[in-house]
């Protein structure tokens, strides 16, 4: 279940919200991969490979949730349905589905709501209730609600305009819902989760985010001052308990 | 044709002169289960300083066309922890030759680590980096003075019957001039070369991309210059040399020997690839055939 090279196809590549846009790939079987994980793209013309949370898994590949942030997910925008991309997969640790016990708060702020979809779909598996917060710029920036609904979980969503649900953050969502959770787990910009993780009371889980060597633990590239000493973003992480980052 | 990889660095055996170079292979245990690493000639594993270093805040990864700029600042456990915790451990799943990179702030501490370092049975080679371009009051500080190397070089061997090998900085106007002295305070072998001083700047941010400001480049791109720095070296001293610097193929291998390099090592290409090595080195038979060549070392420095 470690470190892989694989060739995978592409399926489907389109725009899916403004400026975010939805990955399928296939590679003939279901990768062993969790949610939380973390796949590295070789796309051509670029020296390093683009890390890209996993958003889900399927029968013969997975799907991915990109933003173009610049020239090296510009070029995987223009890739189509046929083309090839070679990944490695099976980066970073994950999610901890198994710390919940019957309840979980998933919180996402833009692009950082896609691996919460593959945890949502893992703890509604083992049986656990989950409600899902998710927070973007605009109204023509969400992504995952209906995938979301339609795995069963109770849904809100936020925007910083207004222009849906409650205007402002995610943290104003929570002002008048009082979900019931034991953990919580979240993935967005740094300041949304560092609010989350300062704010809400019992355990919880953020997944970080960091410039990128090697992306498998071996170039130090990304290694971040927590409380008990420098760990790795790509191969600690991403994802920490919020008592172990110096927020 | 039988295929004669082998190559030897001041009397130990090298089954294939492809190195992972230091800071590219963290401390091999890293890429534990990705391949087997016994398939190395051998192993440079991270710079290490006399006490644990945190290094530089991030981000310290810039990309660059063909190529990376890194400001990742000799983050290891230091010294006691490489000896006496990373080489059991590597040694746990690798039996090849083992190469400690060494780096300090001041001349006493090259020679405090080293001896440290040659209290290891398991560490086989030295190799002192006198080049890292991404600490200050160091570092590169000694690979930039041909009087400075040489009190390093000089200071080092006295504590160690290992071989030393000098790694130097190509941020200089003469590297030839650092190489002379080094071997002439009595280096055994010389790796070149380490990173070249650059930069990047997020023009929408308007700073620099790495935290640093400034980081090592590496990739691709260098290899050219590292190329002629090789020969150059290898043509102007008696001492053998590891090559290093924008290696990605079994062809830029072949081109380094070629040069002079007695051994190869690979370095920002791991990076994109963490089984660039493996992939070279099953690449090199069928290069050698079609040069009609059937052991390696006949190619060092034929140019």
């Amino acid at each position: 279940m470690g470190e892989m090279k694989t060739v995978f196809t592409i399926n489907d590549n389109r725009e899916v919200a403004r400026n975010t846009w939805r990955m399928e790939l296939a590679c003939g079987r279901r990768p062993e991969m969790r949610a939380g994980q973390f796949v590295d793209i070789a796309v051509g013309g670029f020296f390093l490979r683009r890390p890209v949370s996993v958003c889900d898994l399927t029968d013969d590949g997975l799907v991915l949730y990109y933003r173009l942030a610049g020239a090296g997910t510009a070029e995987m925008s223009r890739m189509r349905a046929g083309d090839k991309l070679e990944l490695l997969t099976g980066l970073g640790n994950g999610f901890n589905t198994g710390a919940c016990r019957s309840s979980a708060l998933l919180l996402g702020g833009g692009i950082g709501s896609a691996p919460l979809l593959l945890l949502c779909r893992e703890l509604v598996r083992l049986g656990r209730k989950v409600t899902v917060i998710l927070g973007f710029n605009t109204a023509d920036e969400i992504v995952l609600l209906d995938e979301f609904r339609s795995l069963g979980a109770e849904t809100a969503v936020a925007t910083l305009d207004g222009s849906r649900g409650t205007k402002g953050f995610v943290t104003d969502v929570l002002k008048s819902h009082a979900p019931e959770y034991d953990r919580f787990y979240c993935c967005g910009p740094l300041p949304m989760m560092r609010a989350v993780c300062t704010t809400l009371p019992g355990p919880g889980e953020a997944s970080l985010e960091e410039r990128m060597g090697c992306g498998a633990g071996f170039c130090y590239g990304c290694s971040r001052l927590m409380k008990d000493g420098a760990r790795r973003i790509c191969k600690d992480g991403p994802v920490f308990d919020k008592e172990d980052i110096l927020w | 044709m039988v295929n004669d990889l082998s190559v030897n660095l001041c009397g130990i055996s090298l089954k294939n002169p492809v190195i992972p170079a230091s800071g590219t292979f963290g401390f091999g245990t890293e890429l534990e289960g990705m391949f087997d690493l016994n398939l190395l000639g051998a192993i440079s594993l991270k710079g290490t300083t006399e006490k644990a270093r945190y290094g530089n805040p991030t981000p310290r990864i810039a990309e660059c066309a063909a190529g990376m700029i890194n400001s990742v600042g000799l983050q290891n456990p230091g010294i006691d922890a490489l000896v006496g915790e990373k080489v059991p451990a590597l040694r746990r799943i690798y039996s090849g030759p083992v190469i400690a990179n060494i780096s300090g702030f001041s001349v006493g501490e090259y020679a405090r680590c080293c001896a440290r370092a040659d209290t290891s049975k398991d560490i086989d080679i030295i190799e002192v980096n006198i080049s890292c371009p991404n600490v200050h009051d160091g570092g590169m500080t000694f690979g930039t003075s041909p009087k400075a190397a040489a009190e390093v070089t000089a200071a080092v061997k006295a504590v160690t019957t290992k071989p030393v090998f000098v790694k130097l900085s190509p941020n200089v106007t003469d590297i030839v001039e650092i190489a002379k002295a080094c071997e002439k305070a009595g280096a055994d072998g010389l790796t070149l070369v380490n990173t070249f001083l650059g930069m990047r700047i997020d023009i929408r941010r308007r700073s620099p991309v790495v935290a640093a400001g400034m980081g090592g480049f590496s990739g691709r791109a260098i290899f050219p210059i590292a190329l002629r720095m090789v020969w150059q070296v290898a043509h102007a001293c008696r001492i053998p040399v590891m090559g290093c610097g924008g290696v990605a193929s079994a062809e830029n291998v072949v081109e380094m020997m070629m040069a002079g390099a007695s051994a190869v090592q690979v370095g920002a290409e791991n990076i994109r690839n963490p089984w660039a090595c493996p992939e070279i080195i099953a690449a090199l038979p069928a290069l050698m055939d079609s040069l009609g060549v059937s052991s390696l070392k006949d190619l060092i420095g034929t140019v």
